[in-house]
């Protein structure tokens, strides 16, 4: 399953780059990407691991910017 | 604005406000006055800082920005250390509302997303978000509103404003029947249409997800410039930290100078204005470019597409037209009306390419009751009784069994014969010469690419080769093969590659239906008239929404533009970095000096990549 989800208040550009290589370290993420520009987050993971997926993506990507939220 | 800056600001003011004050404290009070106004300022960098810390991230902004004014504060500069933090927070902020900004002004451009669908279902008009319409539901769309997903006209009537897809206002008429694509405005009635794609699929889904995803494509400026910041900020960490030992060490010079001047290196050591203002310049222009109709799939295409040294174009739909027109009627002993007349009406029943170029170019109203015994005569024309007359229309072997000569027209193109019988005698009457056109603007596509500084233009076509040449001088290509297969069109590919030099690049444009193996060979693949085609958009590297070649010169256009804007950028940033970083080695800068090449250079850089939007 592929989604595109919004993210907030995503100010750095070193930033999402540096979220893009933690959720592509996750198990199971077959693509992620992470437009800094566009403010979008692109995942592709299999469908019965998404929902856990995703959580976990939201965990890392907080620990990287705790400002920047991903709208669901 | 959003909350979180407005409340920088704030603080912002707030203690830079009473900073002045702080003279007239007694001097014990000081220090600590000075460090309320830097809590109060900088409190969520020391705060990052930390956390970052916390989380294994060593090398950030924070970070840095902490230990520079910390360390100012330990050597006893308390003013300096909160107007670093100061102007720091300043610049951030100035650097996060223009980031936001022209994030804003190239969504705007793109902003081409239907909000909402009005779908009929039983007797309700119910309105949806686009998403939720299946295919062969039927969509109510009022004038002015903008087409949501892509369907088949099946009530109304109006003209569509295609600019946002194509770039070109140039209105649309459809009727009953006609395709409607999605993200074209309706201008002037009420039309019902049925959806023949869902969202996903749609037209517009498929433009704004391809613009969307270029900035991942990245150029080989962008690669470079990721590679060097890794290095760079560890680079210039350690030679803060030789700084601040060495010299006092080797020269027992007192430590606090340097440790000044280690402090003005963590400063510069922040990437960010060339991290951020390399990608923002590609987007900027991959926005402008969309905005006329061009989409370029990536920013490493809008580098190889800046170089482009040799142009191949395919003839037949990306020069021509692709479609017969009546070029000249020469009668014979009869007006020219009544011949196209004649052989419009004798091809009344006919679906070739040809009849139908012979009655657009008629025009009227063909009357079938006009004609009688049609009889169609295959590979040579067509016979009928018109108006009481019999008529023959058709080629050379048609009229010789008639007992006509007929001429061979000097220009290239098909002639259709026409002869008519009067008592019982078959005389002449002339002939009419059909030909592709070529596209109106083909000449000054080519005029303007070869102003631009391409080094060759190059036709190869399937066509012959009479047609071919008569084409390219009508246009100035400077070198036609013609007579191709598709397989010879990619090995000539190969050869004209050859003649580019190292840093050239060869495009290739054609209409993407017939030419992908092409397209794939060349370093570029340039698709035109992508509207509506799937394959075009497939194919290509960069697709020009509508017929015109001349796009293409505009596209190089932008491409160079946007990579001198990229350049600019990249040296800029990098020669005020080096210079402040000497200044700050040889003790000739301060702290100033240091937060301005940081944060000054990234909004510089910043609006230097806005250009990029506008072209």
């Amino acid at each position: 399953m592929k989604k595109t989800f919004k993210l907030q208040d995503l100010d750095c550009a070193n930033c999402a780059a540096k979220m893009e290589q933690a959720v592509r370290k996750i198990e199971g993420v077959e693509s992620a990407q992470i437009s800094f520009l566009s403010q979008k987050f692109t995942l592709c993971a299999p469908d019965d691991a998404f929902d856990a997926i995703v959580a976990e993506a939201i965990r890392v990507c907080k620990k990287i910017e705790p400002d920047c939220v991903i709208v669901l | 604005m959003s909350k979180k800056q407005k409340r920088v600001i704030a603080r912002i003011a707030l203690s830079g406000l009473a900073l002045p004050l702080f003279h007239l404290a007694p001097a014990p009070l000081r220090l600590w006055l000075y460090l309320a106004a830097y809590l109060l300022a900088g409190y969520d960098v020391l705060l990052k800082a930390a956390r970052n810390i916390a989380h294994g991230q060593v090398f950030d902004e924070n970070f840095l920005m902490c230990i520079a004014t910390v360390g100012a504060f330990l050597t006893g500069e308390y003013p300096e250390a909160v107007f670093v933090m100061l102007f720091y927070q300043v610049g951030a902020l100035f650097e996060s509302y223009a980031v936001g900004k022209s994030r804003a002004s190239i969504a705007a451009l793109m902003d081409i997303r239907p909000d909402m669908a009005r779908v009929r279902r039983g007797e309700a008009l119910l309105e949806v978000s686009p998403e939720e319409v299946a295919v062969g539901e039927t969509i109510v769309v009022s004038p002015g509103e903008r087409i949501p997903l892509d369907g088949v006209v099946c009530l109304g009537r109006s003209t569509l404003d295609t600019a946002a897809l194509t770039g070109e206002s140039l209105p649309r008429d459809v009727a009953e029947g006609s395709e409607a694509l999605s993200g074209c405005i309706n201008r002037t009635g009420v039309l019902e249409i049925r959806v023949a794609k869902e969202f996903g699929e749609s037209t517009v889904s498929k433009i704004l997800e391809l613009v969307e995803h270029a900035a991942s494509k990245k150029a080989k400026a962008e690669t470079f410039i990721t590679h060097f910041a890794r290095y760079y900020t560890p680079c210039v960490v350690i030679g803060a930290a030789l700084l601040a030992i060495l010299p006092p060490l080797l020269t027992a010079a007192p430590f606090t100078p340097w440790l000044h001047r280690a402090l003005i290196f963590l400063v510069i050591s922040c990437p960010c204005a060339l991290v951020i203002s390399v990608p923002l310049g590609f987007f900027g222009g991959i926005g402008g470019a969309s905005r006329r109709g061009i989409l370029i799939k990536g920013s490493n295409y809008m580098e190889t597409l800046a170089n482009t040294q040799i142009i191949v174009m395919d003839k037949t739909g990306t020069l021509t037209e692709g479609s017969f027109t009546v070029q000249a009627i020469c009668p014979e002993n009869i007006e020219a009306d009544r011949l196209i007349e004649l052989a419009a009406l004798a091809e009344a029943y006919s679906s070739h390419p040809i009849a139908q170029s012979l009655r657009q170019a008629f025009g009227g109203e063909i009357e079938l009751g006009r004609i009688a015994e049609v009889t169609e005569i295959a590979g040579q024309g067509v016979t009928a009784r018109i108006d009481g007359t019999m008529a023959a229309v058709g080629n050379a072997k048609l009229m010789a069994q008639y007992g006509i000569q007929t001429e061979v027209p000097v220009e290239p193109g098909t002639a259709v014969y026409a002869a008519l019988e009067t008592a019982g005698q078959w005389s002449y009457a002339g002939y009419i010469r059909i030909a592709d056109t070529i596209k109106p603007d083909a000449a000054a596509a080519l005029a303007s690419l070869h102003k631009c500084g391409i080094r060759k233009s190059v036709m190869l076509t399937g066509d012959a080769q009479a047609v071919a040449e008569y084409t390219a001088s009508q246009i100035g290509i400077d070198e036609v093969h013609a007579g191709l297969l598709p397989e010879d069109k990619v090995a000539w590919m190969e050869r004209l590659k050859t003649e580019c030099t190292k840093s050239g690049t060869l495009a290739f444009v054609g209409d993407g239906i017939n030419d992908a193996p092409v397209l794939a060979q060349a370093d570029i693949g340039i698709a035109m008239g992508g509207l509506g085609s799937d394959a075009a958009i497939e194919a290509a590297d960069i697709v020009i929404m509508d017929d015109r070649p001349s796009k293409i010169s505009v596209a190089i256009g932008i491409a160079r533009r946007t990579l001198g804007i990229v350049k600019q950028n990249i040296w800029f940033a990098l020669a005020v970095k080096f210079v402040v970083l000497l200044l700050g080695a040889l003790g000739r800068t301060n702290m100033w000096g240091a937060v301005f090449a940081d944060v000054g250079v990234s909004v510089i850089a910043i609006l230097n990549s806005m250009r990029a939007l506008k072209s």
